[in-house]
């Protein structure tokens, strides 16, 4: 398997605070892997700085062996790096085929200069409807974004960042604020859409479960540095992972199991 | 279908426009020719507004395109219409190409401020300006249309209106073809969430940039026009409350359609003309009154227009 | 070097004007977060009620010291009327909305008092000449000021300082403090929002009053001076940072002293040049002087 993304010496201060030290990953095509830890361990840091919201103190982020490093945000969303938000990040007065369609049509007017363009088929209002329906978003279509209920808004969010084309697309706690009954059909409904988009997926998490159910592989974040990487079932099993975050979620996954049943 | 109504509207309007002008009295042909002018420039600041930026200050480019039209005669004795509408476009284009640099990085409160102070520059400058004829301005004169001699004729006043028709259905179809395009459809989703916009790979400050010139362009071309058929110029047209008067219009319009902005410059033209006479000294108290009543009771349809996402926001 | 005095005093003499138009307009936003266009009009408010009330005092006969006293009367008249008129009955049922909604608010204010005042007072100017000579004048490198300027520099100084000194030793003022840092915060630890906001913007509208009050002796009271005085207050206001009070304070000292330059030098700039400064600090400090840059947080 090729590698798509990889970090190097990744760090990150924000004055006397290491908010991630000498991150060293590499990323497989076509794989889904799980990013887990508490609260400030350096995940979405780190997501923040592959899609070039923030830049790093240091190191290095190559995507497809080109150096993205100092790129900003819309010119690494336009080399096929998406993602969707822990908030969802939507255009609110806007209809939600509207919100879809701004995407379409921001790569259909890019033309070449679109890195991933090549994968879209048919007219503007086709990958309109294509995302709607691997969304389950066609009831909705016609609402304003502003009035959608907190499941549907992670879903469009997510729906919004697949539709400009991804080769990675990044989830920043996809299944937060979403009921534990919804949270599994909101998952199944993302990775079936990334399968038909072939895209590779890193996500943030902290709902064990889910990065259990998902995931290749998953990495453990603690105090801004990576203390497991592998399978999910041998991380989850690392003496250090249970201590530092397991421990901490365990309840929170306990509550959420027990409300399933 | 309904993008191809709008247009359809618009030409049935302007082709009534044209055939009943003639029969109509001079002063409602002037009201109408005004009325044009205002919607121009109107139509600009639908533009910004929808890309969530209120303007206090696109006084700026009224007065500076009537200027450029209407100092082609004394410096250079142009008195050519088509030449003189060029000029404004092209003043207004180059300068609002340059301030956009600068504008495009505020937003909000400071966007409008930032405006205002720019138009009252010009404004500074002018009242200054004692070759202009400093307050008082000075008068502007058409002697051609495209080569033919119109100054003097019967027909001069109602050529004047008919080119000001034409102009504005022109300008109305390309801002609603633009609206409806992938690229126009972008200023309300930076109304909307800027940041959005950005991870979604398009730019905002181009965007901005863009429809900044734009409105720019509009808003000299009505001034431009506007000078024309006063035949009188002076500061005044950079003043801020001349902006603030386009503000009225907007808000009163409404960004809904391309046809508002002409809709809502009509009805602010005919209140203004009759208050005049009736009572001078209310009619900014009428505005006023219903400027708080759009606000107040019209909050979904004009305002949700300007409110940002607040959940965006965190 | 005479020159140089005169740029000097006369920028002072404008700097101190500018603070008391602008200090009601910086703290009413930093409270309330309204930018507030209807302060022209409270501004002329003032500048009219002055002209009318000490006008009438003249005319009496009554002791001309005490036109002093009437013009203040007549400032903190306006403010306690108009003040809570315009809060309790318009601006409390904006709270909440977009500050450019506010700002058309406020617009739609100005346009409905600028014709109340016609109503009122006519379109033909007043004229209030009498306190301006009154208090004699002085000499300094050849020159003669009216010692009317020292007052208004001598208000400007003492408003300046006894909100410095309210703001930061009293009670009230460190609850103004808090609303100003974080109103929800404020509000969870039991300060009555409301009621701040009812005083704010009645000493806001007291203080436009009283800079219309205070001008009234040294202009023709005519339509238009609130929209003239406005954009003025709003740039000084701006470039100091919207909602600071040391921030107005310079803005005013900069404003004041680079417009009495050109006044001396370059005539011809004058009312380019106050703009001109408030761009160029704008290009700088995109928030103005005193202001803090809050990153958006995803």
């Amino acid at each position: 398997m090729s590698v798509i993304l990889e970090s190097r010496q990744l760090r990150k201060t924000f004055g006397a605070v290491t908010a991630a030290a000498d991150i060293n990953v590499s990323i497989e095509a076509d794989t889904v892997v799980g990013l887990i830890g508490s609260n400030g361990a350096g995940k979405t840091t780190f997501l923040n700085m592959v899609t070039g919201y923030l830049k790093p103190s240091s190191g290095s982020i190559r995507f497809d062996g080109r150096d993205i490093t100092a790129l900003g945000p819309r010119q690494i969303t336009r080399l096929g790096i998406c993602r969707s938000f822990q908030i969802p990040q939507l255009f609110d007065t806007l209809s939600v085929s509207d919100n879809l369609l701004v995407g379409v049509g921001i790569v259909a007017s890019a033309g070449k200069n679109w890195a991933n363009a090549a994968s879209t088929q048919g007219t503007p209002s086709d990958a309109v409807e294509t995302m709607l329906e691997r969304f389950g978003l066609q009831p909705y279509r016609e609402m304003a974004a502003g009035t959608l209920p907190e499941g549907v808004r992670k879903l469009l969010d997510i729906a919004m960042a697949m539709v400009v084309r991804p080769r990675i697309l990044l989830l920043d706690e996809p299944t937060s604020g979403v009921s534990a009954e919804e949270k599994f059909t909101l998952m199944d409904l993302v990775m079936d859409a990334v399968r038909a988009q072939k895209v590779t997926v890193l996500f943030v998490e902290h709902d064990m479960e889910v990065v259990t159910r998902y995931t290749h592989r998953v990495l453990a974040f603690s105090e801004g540095r990576i203390i497991a990487d592998g399978e999910p079932t041998t991380v989850l099993n690392d003496a250090e992972v249970r201590k530092y975050i397991i421990g901490e979620t365990f309840h929170a996954k306990r509550r959420g199991g027990h409300a399933q049943a | 279908m309904k993008r191809e109504r709008t247009v359809v509207i618009l030409t049935i309007v302007l082709a009534a426009m044209l055939v009943f002008a003639p029969f109509l009295p001079n002063w409602t042909m002037f009201l109408f020719t005004v009325a044009l002018c205002y919607g121009i420039v109107v139509l600009g600041m639908m533009l910004l507004i929808r890309t969530g930026l209120v303007s206090f200050g696109h006084g700026l480019y009224y007065c500076l395109g009537a200027y450029a039209a209407g100092t082609l005669e004394p410096l250079f004795g142009i008195t050519e219409l088509a030449v003189m509408l060029g000029s404004a476009v092209a003043i207004c284009a180059g300068v609002s190409a340059i301030l956009a640099l600068l504008l495009r990085r505020y937003r909000d409160i400071f966007f409008a401020m930032l405006s205002l102070a720019f138009s009252m520059i010009l404004y500074g400058l002018l009242v200054k300006t004692s070759s202009l004829g400093s307050t008082d301005g000075f008068n502007v004169t058409v002697k051609t249309m495209l080569g033919v001699h119109i100054a003097g004729t019967a027909y001069e006043r109602y050529l004047i209106f008919a080119v000001t028709a034409l102009i504005a259905w022109v300008c109305a179809v390309l801002i609603h073809r633009y609206l409806n395009s992938h690229r126009g459809r972008l200023a309300e989703a930076i109304r909307d969430n800027e940041l959005r916009v950005e991870y979604m790979g398009a730019s905002v400050a181009n965007t901005i940039h863009l429809n900044y010139v734009m409105s720019a362009i509009l808003a000299g071309l009505g001034g431009a026009l506007m000078a024309v058929s006063v035949g009188h110029i002076d500061p005044e047209m950079a003043y801020w409350t001349t902006s603030g008067e386009f503000v009225f219009i907007s808000i009163l319009s409404g960004t809904g359609s391309v046809l508002a902005p002409f809709l809502g410059a009509t009805i602010f033209e005919s209140i203004r003309s009759f208050a005049y006479e009736y009572s001078p000294n209310t009619w900014q108290m009428a505005l006023g009154a219903a400027m708080l009543l759009v606000i107040m009771f019209l909050p979904g349809g004009l305002w949700s227009l300007f409110r940002r996402s607040g959940r965006s926001a965190m | 070097m005479t020159q140089l005095v005169a740029v000097l005093i006369d920028g002072l003499i404008y700097s101190s004007w500018l603070f008391i138009m602008a200090i009601g307009l910086t703290l009413i936003y930093g409270v309330m977060k309204i930018l507030n266009i209807a302060h022209g009009s409270l501004f002329a408010l003032g500048a009219y009620t002055a002209a009318s009330l000490a006008g009438y005092w003249f005319e009496q006969g009554y002791p001309a010291m005490g036109s002093y006293a009437v013009m203040l009367v007549s400032a903190v008249l306006v403010g306690i009327i108009a003040g809570p008129l315009l809060e309790r009955g318009l601006l409390r049922f904006m709270y909440g909305r977009d500050e450019i909604v506010l700002v058309l608010v406020t617009y739609a204010t100005f346009l409905i008092l600028e014709d109340f005042i016609k109503l009122v007072w006519g379109v033909d100017p007043y004229f209030l000449y009498q306190p301006y000579g009154l208090l004699g004048s002085f000499d300094i490198a050849d020159l003669t000021y009216p010692n009317y300027n020292l007052l208004l520099l001598a208000i400007a100084v003492a408003i300046g300082a006894v909100l410095a000194w309210a703001l930061t030793r009293t009670r009230q003022g460190k609850i103004l403090i808090a609303v100003i840092h974080d109103r929800e915060m404020a509000a969870s630890q039991g300060v009555n929002v409301s009621r701040v906001y009812f005083v704010t913007f009645t000493l806001g509208a007291m203080l436009g009053a009283l800079g219309g009050a205070l001008t009234a002796p040294m202009i023709s009271v005519q339509p238009g001076i609130g929209a003239e005085t406005i954009v003025l207050a709003f740039a000084v206001v701006v470039i100091g940072g919207l909602g600071s009070l040391p921030g107005a304070a310079l803005a005013a000292l900069l404003v004041g002293i680079v417009r009495a330059a050109t006044v001396h030098f370059r005539p011809e700039l004058d009312l380019f040049s106050i703009y001109f400064v408030m761009a160029a600090v704008l290009i700088v400090r995109p928030k103005g002087l005193f202001s803090t840059q809050e990153a958006r947080k995803i």
